[in-house]
């Protein structure tokens, strides 16, 4: 699409945006052309949003934006607040990350774009109809004709996204911003929208910003790259040269930034966790004056293992079973079958006696902002468990012990006293896993654990978790999507689709060579880099 | 409270800011202290009897210290009436008395008075008297002690009941909750009122009886709240850690969910205090309230609607319950906006930063 249309679209020239004397965006020009995609590069707060909300004026009023800023031949530095009216949603679309808040839960999907057509086109009643339907075969929402009168809850995540970006289109813009339009979906469900995205615009001729922490994604789907970091611009260019010989040392940081390497290998030894015939169902609500139907099987009954100082990652897409398997592993949640841990049938514990051995057998949660109580300090935090499970330990050995877990975990001793909010994401995770380890545990879930995090962090995150496990002779059970943070941690994975285990073996056989169909579609859509 | 004694974090301290930036919440806080404080040291400020007195060389403390007749020549060996003009003669005679600024308790009828019974306000009686020749301004300086430590006994009652039964309800969910739930609807379908007022004809009601009926009930507008905070923290990923790492319930629901639950609570209990004190005027001014002669303000309202001619009685109770309750609704609206997250992020924005560099307040 780079012909004779190629002119520059949207125009920025010195874009700096600051909040309260802080600066967010400093000197920033970018160009977004006709029919190409722009993508804008960077790690959390390194303030790609901001620049995109700063030029199209949808920042909070304590923002002051200055530059130059142009669409076509309108000088958006002095447009009024009619003129802005104007041009959002009907020159310039917009898609934002989290499909199901941007969407009014009261109101039908089909009404929602009917507005968006009333008020920038006038187009009501039938009309409207009929050009809202066309919008949702555009967008190829399956059966739009059904799921105009659907509400938001009723379609999925991928299906909202879709009903978005037919939103964003629904009045011909010239430009596309899209910010994060992937980062809540499946990977195979990324794939789908980001290819719809290229194909509307080049149906179109638009030109689209596209915002994204995944440089996966951008290598694909995008013309152009701008590296944002710490508000200002590292790199600009054509995606393939910026890959190929990036100019500036951070981008070269980016691209490093994938998680590399393998676990130690383990000897065959007999395993440390087994499970047997492990299943988790849920009764579904019985109608009035009808028969219970049979019960919902999230997790369908499977057997693994786990050997001491092994990693079992456990892959598959949200909704596939992978957290409630874990939790009914650990007994925190409900499940049928057999759990043999070190010889002992965890499955029928309860009371005190498990409580006993929770100790051997920790977890990690995915949200470092959620797992942490925020109203207890760190060493608080971390020495919680110690104390209950340990009541005879003195005070000076529980501080001696939290402070060399803390220094085991790579923090520093001195954030024993403070409180989780003043960590970064990657540090309140370090806290978790302290967390975990101070007891001394024998298995370690880890649920996610990398993310919440940017790459750079992620990588740093993997490469302790390693050295623990090294350490320790940790076992790991790590759940993950991200089939790059797996390849560089697990020894064997499994698999896991609507419950059901897909397959299961040694982490690199599958990945290299997937015997089902879905762990090909997820290999695909990952796009992993080769090996080095 | 431990949330108190630890270092306050940045939250609390915002809260704080937020409170502190309510002038009318802060204002009427002050105000009710004192007016409490002032309330508490009631027998130094109206009572019937002298702070000190000297008599022949020898210090007396009256009003800590009943002394007999017979201490002061007298003859009866039951305690002194200062004053009876033969004591108080004899006592000035041989040495001298602190009277507090008002010399009537609230129970001391004044058998001097030169109009009939109630008597309007005086120099003598600055409010007046009611009907039973009692000065109505002590009545109401002890009257306003009785409300507020009345209320503040069953606010800390029903802050127990109600946590603890909430707590159990929320964090345990499932039957435990379903079964819960249904007792409390049928408590609280039964009426509290019409309880108390069948118990004022098989007992004689005092000050216990009441607050033990009252918490019976009152705690029950907790529950909602309370569990409602522990059903949503039980599955917060710090509390399903909590129990990966093998705590005992009792103390994940103590550390980890009572200190995030205890947010709504705080802003509830100033609404609890002004229910409690209503209801208790209300009783009393039914006649089913504490026992006859108690400094209490809903007999007060109640003498006041007997007795239009005196409005002196009706005048003032209007008067203190208006003020004693609406500084209460306003320190409660204070509190209720320092907790709310918007009210916060909304006070947080004009505060100077650390640097103490003025801020530029432009719009975009």
């Amino acid at each position: 699409m780079r012909d004779a249309r190629t002119a520059s679209l949207l125009q920025v020239d010195d874009l700096s945006i600051t909040f309260d004397d802080v600066t967010v965006v400093d000197h920033l020009s970018l160009t977004v052309n006709r029919g190409e995609t722009l993508a804008l590069v960077g790690e959390s707060g390194s303030g790609k949003s901001v620049s995109a909300l700063g030029a199209m004026n949808l920042l909070p009023p304590n923002a002051r934006v200055e530059g130059r800023r142009q669409l076509g031949e309108t000088d958006l530095a002095t447009l009024t607040r009619r003129g802005w009216r104007g041009l959002r949603g009907s020159r310039v679309g917009f898609v934002f990350q989290e499909p199901m808040t941007s969407l009014n839960p009261l109101h039908p999907i089909g009404k929602q774009i009917g507005e968006t057509l009333r008020l920038h086109q006038g187009l009501t009643g039938k009309a409207a109809r009929a050009r809202t339907r066309e919008l949702l075969e555009q967008v190829k929402l399956p059966r739009a004709g059904e799921l105009m009168d659907a509400w938001p809850h009723q379609i999925s995540g991928g299906q909202r996204q879709r009903v978005m970006i037919a939103m964003a289109i629904a009045n011909g813009p010239e430009l596309l911003i899209a910010d994060e339009p992937t980062t809540a979906l499946d990977v195979t469900v990324q794939q789908e929208i980001l290819a719809l995205l290229a194909e509307l615009r080049d149906a179109h001729g638009m030109g689209m910003l596209f915002i994204t922490h995944d440089l996966n994604l951008v290598r694909r789907h995008a013309d152009r790259i701008c590296v944002l970091h710490g508000g200002r611009e590292q790199e600009t260019g054509p995606v393939e040269t910026v890959f190929t010989h990036p100019q500036s040392d951070y981008t070269r940081l980016l691209l490093e930034a994938e998680p590399e390497g393998r676990p130690a290998p383990v000897a065959r030894v007999a395993p440390l966790l087994r499970a047997r015939g492990v299943g988790v169902s849920f009764p579904r609500p019985t109608r009035l004056f009808s028969r219970r139907p049979p019960p919902f099987e999230a997790v369908k009954p499977l057997d693994l293992y786990v050997a001491p100082a092994e990693t079992l990652g456990i892959v598959g897409e949200s909704g596939s079973g992978k957290t409630t398997l874990a939790l009914a592993l650990l007994r925190l949640g409900q499940g049928s079958g057999e759990i043999d841990f070190d010889g002992i049938r965890l499955d029928k514990l309860t009371g005190n006696a498990l409580r006993r051995q929770r100790r051997s057998l920790q977890v990690v949660f995915q949200d470092p902002y959620g797992s942490l109580s925020p109203r207890l300090p760190v060493f608080d935090i971390v020495s919680e468990g110690l104390r209950f499970h340990h009541p005879d330990l003195a005070n000076a050995e529980i501080d001696r012990r939290v402070r060399a877990t803390l220094r085991e975990v790579g923090l520093p001793e001195a954030c024993a006293s403070r409180y989780p909010h003043e960590f970064s994401g990657g540090q309140r995770q370090r806290i978790a896993v302290a967390r975990a380890i101070i007891l001394e545990p024998r298995l370690v879930v880890l649920d996610e654990p990398t993310s919440a995090l940017d790459r750079s962090v992620q990588k740093q995150l993997v490469e302790l978790l390693r050295d623990l496990q090294a350490r320790h002779r940790l076992s790991y059970l790590f759940i993950s999507h991200d089939l790059a943070v797996v390849r560089a941690m697990a020894h064997r994975v499994l698999v896991l689709k609507d419950g059901e285990v897909m397959e299961q073996g040694d982490c690199l056989q599958v990945l290299e060579h997937p015997s089902s169909d879905y762990t090909r579609a997820l290999v695909a859509a990952a796009g992993l880099s080769p090996r080095t | 409270m431990s949330l108190l004694s630890r270092d306050l974090s940045p939250i609390t301290r915002r809260r704080l800011a937020v409170f502190r930036g309510n002038r009318r919440a802060r204002v009427s806080l002050w105000l009710f202290a004192v007016l409490f404080v002032v309330s508490l040291v009631a027998e130094l400020i109206a009572n019937d009897r002298p702070i000190v007195m000297q008599y022949l060389g020898e210090w007396y403390v009256p009003v800590l210290v009943d002394y007999p007749d017979t201490e002061f020549g007298g003859f009866l060996p039951s305690p002194a009436d200062y004053r009876d003009p033969f004591i108080r003669d004899e006592i000035m005679a041989n040495g001298w008395m602190l009277w507090p600024p008002i010399p009537f308790s609230y129970e001391t009828l004044d058998r001097a008075l030169d109009h009939p019974a109630p008597s309007p306000p005086t120099t003598r009686h600055w409010l007046g008297t009611d009907d039973q020749g009692r000065d109505v301004l002590a009545r109401v300086i002890y009257g306003f002690r009785l409300s507020v430590i009345f209320a503040l006994v069953l606010t800390a009652g029903s802050l127990v009941l109600g946590v603890l039964a909430g707590g159990i309800q929320g964090y345990f969910g499932g039957k435990v909750d379903l079964i819960g739930q249904r007792v409390t609807e049928i408590w609280s379908g039964l009426p509290m009122l019409f309880l108390l007022i069948i118990l004022a004809s098989l007992v004689e009601p005092n000050l216990w009886w009441l607050l033990g009926i009252m918490l019976l009930f009152s705690w029950l507008g907790l529950v909602d709240v309370v569990r409602a905070e522990f059903l949503r923290a039980r599955n917060l990923e710090y509390v399903r850690a909590a129990r990966a790492m093998g705590l005992p319930s009792r103390l994940i629901m103590w550390r980890h969910v009572l200190p995030n639950a205890m947010v709504a609570t705080l802003t509830f209990i100033p609404f609890l205090f002004t229910g409690a004190i209503t209801t208790l005027t209300a009783l009393d001014f039914l006649g089913f309230g504490l026992p006859p002669g108690s400094p209490s303000l809903g007999e007060l309202v109640a003498q006041g609607k007997n007795n239009l001619q005196a409005p002196w009685l009706g005048i003032t109770a209007f008067v203190t319950l208006s003020v004693m309750l609406s500084l209460l609704v306003f320190i409660g609206e204070g509190l209720r906006d320092a907790f709310d997250p918007r009210h916060i992020q909304h006070a947080a924005t004009p505060t100077p930063v650390p640097g103490g560099r003025p801020r530029s307040r432009t719009d975009a």
